[in-house]
């Protein structure tokens, strides 16, 4: 059977594969987009769409958390390997920024980081930092959009302090947030005045859509 | 038994057999929530046994509460394997860095002794000090995190999920020391008078791992250690989801369920009825906010869709009343458990 690279059959095939942690079957669907120019296409046509619906599936209580995972970080690892990157691949893209505020779990962050290279965007990783630090970051490298993960209240909480310096700035980034309190509670991203907030790791995908860059 | 004489125990006993006690019983399971009310940092807290007793009392008459609980925070048990605990003054204590960094360690890894592990000795003399001054009026519960789920804190989260899923003999391996250290510390936690095991799993949950991986790999440990623990046990997923493996977790000897805010109670108590009880479902992120009004709201909804006929218990879904919660919140939350949890529950007759 020939592999097509646009129907329908091809992208449920890709998701089957991702879910199956069969990373042949994942090598094989990518492997008709070869050279710089139709990276894109793949990461647009299969692993974007591939990861937002295994995310959303996760919100619905149908898939797991290991399952998004494995997808995420699959699909980072092949994207990587097989489709190299071209120097102006999303001229356009905002500038960002991804932290764990004031929190010592890190699956948050990794998962958001897999579906950003996945989806073929470049971002500072800042690792886990406090409230001053992330404020210097955020304004040393003039930050379009700030990802961040949390998993404990307090630290959802330590979002508003965030927040309140940010605002202090000339020119704030926006602040997406995201993390269990988040998902648990729907109203705190608005409570402690973050701009948005991201259900799953591949919600980023879709807030980044069109997410302006600030200019230079 | 009058239904109008029953003690805390006597009634979570009662719900626990599938009967309607006096009313619905109200478990607020605090753990660091002692050190606002003692008002020490939580670091102070939770070294020293006797504050802990001391906050759980003031804590349960307080707010009505009708358990004990002599956990404090999970990393407790980290530190037996030789970890550490990094404290905060606002919230839960996490466990510092993996005590596994090369998962080769998993083939030579120990369990610790509990004799010789200051935190978990700190745990049975909270269970001691709890039982004297208890004389059996309520439910004194003990927890132990399961060797499914310890894994966790022992590799960190990301570590653990590639175990899982590309060295599966490792995990095997580390499930079967994790059990004997799981056992020994439930056992050890009975012996000092804990009347019941919660056995945390929030590995198991769907929420983390698909039905089918958690049937194949976590639920034959699960089955070997309750079959071992030598008392009464409940499963908490951690506000995990739990529906597609209720039947599996309902076939266990494990007589209670903890269950999460985001599924819907009342089915999950037509699947659960009559095999184990259910406690939960109340939103302990969202409590920290509510109004009276929606106190109330929320105690009407779990008890309407799972109190009748007993074997439902209400409490937070994930297992810890959270630090910011306000007094004023549980204060309203116990006034309408006795206002709509008192049994027979007539005025769900006259609810659309």
């Amino acid at each position: 059977m020939s592999i097509t690279t646009d129907t329908e059959a091809t992208f449920a095939a890709f998701v089957d594969a991702l879910l199956a942690m069969d990373r042949l079957a994942v090598r094989q669907l990518l492997t008709p987009f070869q050279g710089v120019e139709r990276r894109m296409e793949a990461i647009e046509r299969l692993v974007v769409p591939a990861l937002e619906q295994i995310g959303w599936r996760w919100e619905e209580g149908e898939l797991s958390l290991a399952q998004v995972y494995m997808s995420g970080r699959i699909c980072e690892e092949l994207v990587e390997e097989l489709l190299p990157a071209a120097p102006t691949e999303r001229p356009d893209q905002p500038t960002l920024g991804l932290a764990i505020l004031e929190d010592h779990h890190m699956l948050g962050k990794r998962m958001v980081a897999a579906v950003l290279r996945a989806g073929g965007y470049r971002f500072h990783d800042y690792g886990q930092v406090d409230v001053e630090r992330l404020v210097a970051l955020v304004l040393q490298d003039r930050i379009d959009v700030l990802l961040v993960s949390v998993l404990m209240l307090p630290s959802a909480l330590r979002v508003a302090e965030l927040m309140h310096q940010l605002a202090q700035l000339n020119q704030r980034p926006r602040v997406v947030v995201g993390g269990a309190p988040f998902r648990l509670d729907a109203q705190l991203w608005q409570e402690v005045g973050a701009d948005a907030m991201g259900r799953s790791a591949a919600d980023v995908l879709h807030l980044l859509h069109g997410a302006a860059r600030r200019s230079a | 038994m009058s239904r109008t004489s029953m003690t805390s125990l006597q009634r979570i006993q009662t719900t626990l057999g599938h009967q309607e006690p006096d009313r619905v019983p109200l478990l607020l399971l605090f753990t660091i929530y002692g050190a606002r009310e003692l008002q020490v940092p939580i670091q102070e807290y939770c070294s020293r046994a006797d504050y802990i007793v001391e906050g759980q009392y003031r804590l349960v008459e307080k707010f009505r509460s009708d358990c004990l609980f002599n956990f404090c925070y999970a990393a407790t048990e980290i530190e037996a394997w030789g970890g550490s605990t990094i404290f905060r003054e606002d919230g839960p204590p996490n466990a510092g860095p993996p005590i596994i960094t090369d998962v080769a360690q998993i083939r030579s890894l120990q369990p610790p002794r509990i004799a010789e592990a200051t935190g978990l000795q700190r745990v049975l003399e909270v269970t001691r000090g709890l039982a004297e001054r208890n004389r059996g009026e309520r439910l004194l519960i003990g927890v132990v995190i399961a060797p499914f789920s310890l894994p966790v804190l022992q590799l960190g989260f990301e570590r653990y999920l590639n175990l899982m899923f590309e060295q599966p003999e490792l995990l095997e391996q580390l499930l079967r020391v994790n059990e004997h250290f799981c056992i020994e510390w439930a056992n050890a936690q009975i012996e000092a008078g804990a009347g019941a095991i919660c056995f945390f799993n929030p590995l198991a949950s769907t929420t983390m791992v698909a039905p089918d991986y958690y049937q194949r790999v976590g639920h034959p440990s699960t089955l070997r250690c309750l079959a071992q623990i030598k008392g009464a046990t409940a499963i908490h997923l951690a506000a995990g989801r739990c529906m597609p493996i209720i039947d599996l977790l309902a076939s266990t000897s494990a007589s209670v369920l903890g269950v999460s805010a985001e599924e819907d109670l009342a089915v999950l108590k037509r699947l659960a009825a009559g095999r184990i009880a259910l406690v939960g479902n109340l939103n302990g992120i969202e409590m920290r906010r509510w109004t009276p009004a929606e106190v109330e709201a929320q105690v009407k909804r779990a008890i309407a869709a799972a109190a009748p006929g007993g074997g439902f218990v209400l409490s937070d879904n994930h297992g810890e009343i959270p630090f910011q919660v306000p007094e004023e919140v549980l204060h309203n939350l116990a006034d309408a458990v006795e206002r709509w949890g008192t049994y027979p529950l007539e005025w769900l007759r006259d609810e659309p």
